[in-house]
């Protein structure tokens, strides 16, 4: 709760202090001190002391799962405002707007974690998908920028209809009508026309949005044409809690009758890992290699819908935060380049070894290298997806597009350690040391988080431990 | 938990800690001085832990298991047996052998390429200490990363090439066998805080079908063949040792071969004990045509470092199916010959290196008549290159003939054609020695100057190493004996417990 009221309050205030920031450099720093803020009440909240008692009469509802994606969603946001912060305000004029806009996203992330009611599904995925659409086209000047805009809204707003449908369907098909996701909890051996149609329809769009072939096409361009420091956002935290509220949709609401959609599922992931990781070999520049290899690391966590185990949603836990902190810091790192090619790469660790130093750390925990939180995400969806005891298949084809990920990984990682940077390759790149130490921090955390992931899954229990905690000490008196 | 640290951790945290602050020494000198410093004191605890290797005594110095991921039921547990005592005595000797023999070379960043060693040999440890499946996956892995590091950054000239092959071909089968592991791992008891374990005992205890066992053997011993390598697995060997540097070529085709061997022991004949009765002919035979094929391209090479690579390729061949024979001879003979040929193949490629170094050459057409320059090099190969070829009184022997015996008893058409890689290895060996030490000098090689006192003092302990151990192999048989009774007799009868 806390997360939602504060972010749409301080989108508000950004908004707003638009007019009243003289520098250009202030917003900033009020984007980071109210990030922190709603990263703190977020804490409160899921360590049992919520800031605000609002009853949502039953639409809203903040289990551990969610809030704990949040603490991660912001802490990875908090990470972007402080590596990106500087290149936020190069993208145009209205710098303050575009932290108002990201503030909205996060908003909309938080209903995404959270909803009972597939009418909150709908709210969570439009606000967040909104802001997005404007970020994408916000370098107004750039034709590119502009067909990634138009692009990108037009093909949401017809998915966005598609999900309208599907839950139109899920409502009318199911006996209680209700909206309510526990309710509903479909299954129990007969699947009704209605009730198909309305899946059907619901899986294409969260496809769509998680951009889960075949519906990824419009991906690689708007992430492509997208300022890089805001595909960074969109292709991170924005994609991962579309996951969160696909896996809460399939697994509250759909979860008993998985018997009848588990092949969908099965389909869409084969074909997003196959098609992501092929297509991302075949790249010459390195954002749209990364926006393939996001397509592809999608693959892995449909891994999770697959499975639908507790294995799994650890698992998804886990990706979120290394998937999008390898990215935001190989995405921050790009941003710098002058040459987004590979060969924009050459010779990186020899003019700035901390940037190639990191970049690799990223890339290896992308790959799923053991001693990075990559490898252990990677490790639970395994085990989740063998847990799960169907379609062995899908998890040797996985494994297979994982290594064929190490291809185009290693390809940036030879580039920047084994060959010779051209006459002036990065001699003007802008990089402070505090930008340095934070790379250094983040990949930090990604190393810890790879020999230690219990200090990201076990929070996931945290809530129930509590309990059952005040339970023994109430016995006890 | 002890009360003490363990010599397993010892071994592995040392040079993982001096490796990553070798990181942060720039100067190419004191850089040098710190690894040689580390991984002789490395040397000192696999010596000072041999002497307590009797675990029956000293179970608490060699085991020790620490909370890892609690709730997937896996624990940072590291131990060793016989066989890990041998294999990280060898590690341990190899690296310091390894920084003295190549002491002179210089190298560009040599904080990095001295950091990146230490590391390779603390993930070459990890692999031989743990007894934890996904702790042995993690180090399995490790041991990689820096090799692809340092084989790409400071190998020769299509040195990118060759090493994304071999790692290509390394990530991949680790990929497949990480599938095995987890489905295993599906198949254990229940530990205390979670469903299934990833320990060795539950994997030796796991209930696995033998319609499973069947794809499961494949997907773990193809992992471990590439790293052998088993023919056909083995197309990327000759070009990585190629292009590797020196000191990795020896870490590679000293210890990192062990790997494969070590694993097949540890981690395949306990835990599929029907699919070993299943496939072992064809093993065998994958193994001895590895060994015929790999010996007759070895006869007709003329690259020096190829044909060290080829050979090497025969003798882990004969390896390989000895360990398929499951009989006690058989695995004895393995268990003294991953020792022996580790430290061989490192001094074959010293001596190697240093004509390559002087000479700039490794056509074996283009060299002749080093002897007349450096005798005392000549004198060092040929004892080498005598106990390549196994001759009585050098180490190889004593494992070549158990193992052939070994053959023989499973087999004695196997044993017949294995043999015949004797004769092979004898021809393609004395005749590289002749080319190379003995016939007409050229320009070239005439300008070979003195071996250094390092590389002497190396060869040295070599060569006593092998008369030694050609002599008296009891020591090595007494070590590891605990090991290939633990492991046959729970392959014979899959009830009776494994390791401890």
């Amino acid at each position: 709760m806390s997360a939602i009221i504060l972010s749409a309050i301080w989108g508000v205030v950004m908004m707003f202090g638009g007019v009243f920031f003289k520098k250009t450099s202030t917003p900033k720093y009020w984007a980071i001190a109210g990030l922190i803020i709603i990263l703190a009440a977020n804490i409160l909240e899921f360590s049992g002391r919520p800031l605000f008692n609002i009853d949502t009469k039953g639409m809203l509802g903040f289990e551990n799962f969610g809030l704990h994606f949040n603490t991660i969603a912001l802490f990875c946001t908090l990470i972007y405002f402080l590596l990106n912060g500087r290149d936020i305000e190069k993208v145009g004029k209205h710098v303050s707007e575009y932290f108002a806009l990201i503030f909205f996203v996060l908003c909309g992330v938080a209903v995404a974690s959270s909803y009972k009611s597939l009418l909150m599904l709908f709210l969570g995925i439009e606000i967040m998908s909104i802001p997005l659409y404007i970020l994408t086209g916000s370098d107004k000047l750039n034709l590119k920028s502009n067909e990634a805009s138009l692009k990108y809204f037009l093909m949401g707003a017809f998915s966005t209809g598609i999900m309208l449908m599907g839950i139109t369907f899920l409502y009318g098909g199911n006996t209680f009508g209700s909206f309510n996701i526990d309710t509903i909890k479909l299954g129990l051996g007969s699947l009704p026309v209605m009730i198909a149609i309305g899946l059907v329809l619901l899986i294409v769009a969260m496809s769509f949005k998680v951009s889960a072939a075949p519906f990824h096409f419009w991906t690689p361009d708007v992430y492509d044409g997208a300022p890089t420091v805001f595909t960074s956002f969109m292709a991170t935290v924005v994609k991962v809690a579309g996951f969160i509220a696909f896996i809460r949709l399939f697994q509250n609401a759909l979860g008993l009758m998985q018997a009848q959609w588990q092949m969908l599922i099965v389909i869409i992931t084969a074909a997003t890992l196959i098609i992501g990781n092929l297509t991302a070999v075949f790249q010459q520049s390195v954002k749209r290699m990364l926006a393939y290899s996001s397509i592809a690391q999608a693959g892995f966590m449909l891994l999770s819908l697959f499975a639908l185990n507790d294995t799994a949603k650890e698992g998804l836990i886990l990706y979120s935060i290394a998937y999008s902190l390898a990215s935001i810091g190989l995405f921050a790192i790009l941003v710098r380049m002058k040459d987004y090619t590979i060969e924009g790469f050459n010779g990186l660790s020899k003019t700035q070894p901390v940037l190639a130093f990191t970049a690799t750390i990223f890339l290896l925990s992308l790959t799923g290298i053991p001693l990075t939180a990559g490898f252990t995400a990677k490790f639970y969806m395994l085990v989740a997806a063998l847990k799960n005891g169907h379609q062995f298949w899908l998890v040797i084809l996985a494994v297979i597009c994982a290594a064929i990920s190490a291809y185009y990984y290693f390809k940036v990682i030879q580039a920047m350690y084994f060959k010779e940077p051209s006459a002036d390759a990065h001699h003007q790149m802008d990089v402070p040391s505090s930008f340095k130490w934070l790379l250094i921090f983040t990949a930090a955390i990604i190393i810890i988080l790879g020999i230690m992931p219990g200090l990201v899954i076990d929070w996931l229990y945290y809530l129930v431990q509590l309990a059952s905690y005040h339970h023994q000490l109430s016995t006890m008196n | 938990m002890g009360t003490y640290i363990t010599f397993p951790e010892l071994l592995l945290w040392f040079p993982l800690v001096t490796g990553l602050i070798a990181f942060f020494i720039k100067e190419q000198k004191s850089v040098k001085a710190w690894a040689l410093f580390s991984s002789l004191i490395t040397l000192g605890i696999s010596v000072v832990s041999l002497c307590y290797s009797d675990s029956t005594k000293y179970f608490s110095y060699n085991y020790v298991s620490y909370e890892w991921l609690k709730y997937i039921g896996s624990n940072f547990s590291v131990g060793l047996d016989g066989m890990g005592h041998m294999l990280t005595f060898l590690t341990a000797l190899s690296f310091p052998i390894i920084f003295l023999a190549t002491y002179k070379n210089d190298y560009k960043n040599a904080n990095a390429f001295f950091g990146l060693m230490l590391l390779s040999q603390a993930g070459l440890i990890g692999v031989f200490v743990a007894i934890d499946a996904l702790v042995f996956y993690f180090f399995w892995e490790l041991a990689l990363i820096p090799v692809y590091f340092l084989c790409s950054r400071w190998g020769g000239e299509k040195r990118i090439q060759a090493t994304w092959k071999f790692f290509i071909y390394t990530f991949v089968s680790s990929l497949l066998m990480l599938v095995g592991i987890i489905y295993v791992y599906l198949q254990t008891q229940p530990a205390q805080f979670s469903e299934h374990s990833f320990s060795l005992i539950a994997f030796y205890n796991a209930n696995i079908s033998p319609g499973n066992q069947s794809w499961l053997f494949w997907l773990f011993f193809i992992a471990f063949a590439v790293k052998m390598p088993v023919f056909p697995f083995h197309t990327w060997q000759p070009d990585t040792y190629e292009q590797s540097p020196a000191p990795v070529t020896m870490v590679l085709s000293g210890i990192m071969v062990k790997m494969g061997v070590f694993a097949v022991i540890r981690w395949v004949l306990p835990i599929f004990p029907s699919a070993i009765l299943k496939f072992d002919n064809i093993v065998i035979g994958l193994s001895i045509a590895g060994m015929l094929y790999a010996s007759c391209i070895a006869m007709v090479q003329n690259d020096l470092k190829r044909l060290v690579a080829y050979s090497s390729i025969a003798h882990i061949g004969l390896m390989c199916a000895a360990i398929f024979t499951t009989n006690t001879t058989g695995m004895s003979g393995v268990m003294i010959q991953m020792l022996n040929h580790g430290i061989n193949i490192i001094a074959l490629w010293i001596v190697v290196d240093i004509i390559e170094k002087h000479t700039g050459i490794r056509k074996i057409s283009e060299l002749g008549g080093l002897a007349v320059h450096t005798p005392l090099l000549a004198i060092f190969f040929v004892v080498i290159a005598l106990a390549n070829i196994a001759l009585p009184l050098t180490n190889a022997f004593i494992g070549e003939f158990a193992m052939f015996t070994g053959l023989y008893e499973y087999n004695a058409w196997y044993a017949a054609l294995a043999g015949l890689s004797i004769i092979l290895a004898a021809v393609y060996t004395l005749n590289m020695v002749q080319k190379v030490f003995y016939g007409e000098d050229n320009i070239l090689t005439k300008v070979v100057s003195l071996v250094t006192v390092k590389q002497k003092i190396v060869l040295t302990v070599i060569v006593i190493f092998i008369f030694v151990l050609g002599v008296y192999p009891k020591p090595v048989f007494d070590l590891t004996k605990d090991t290939v009774t633990t492991i046959l007799s729970h392959l014979r009868d899959p009830s009776s417990m494994g390791f401890k």
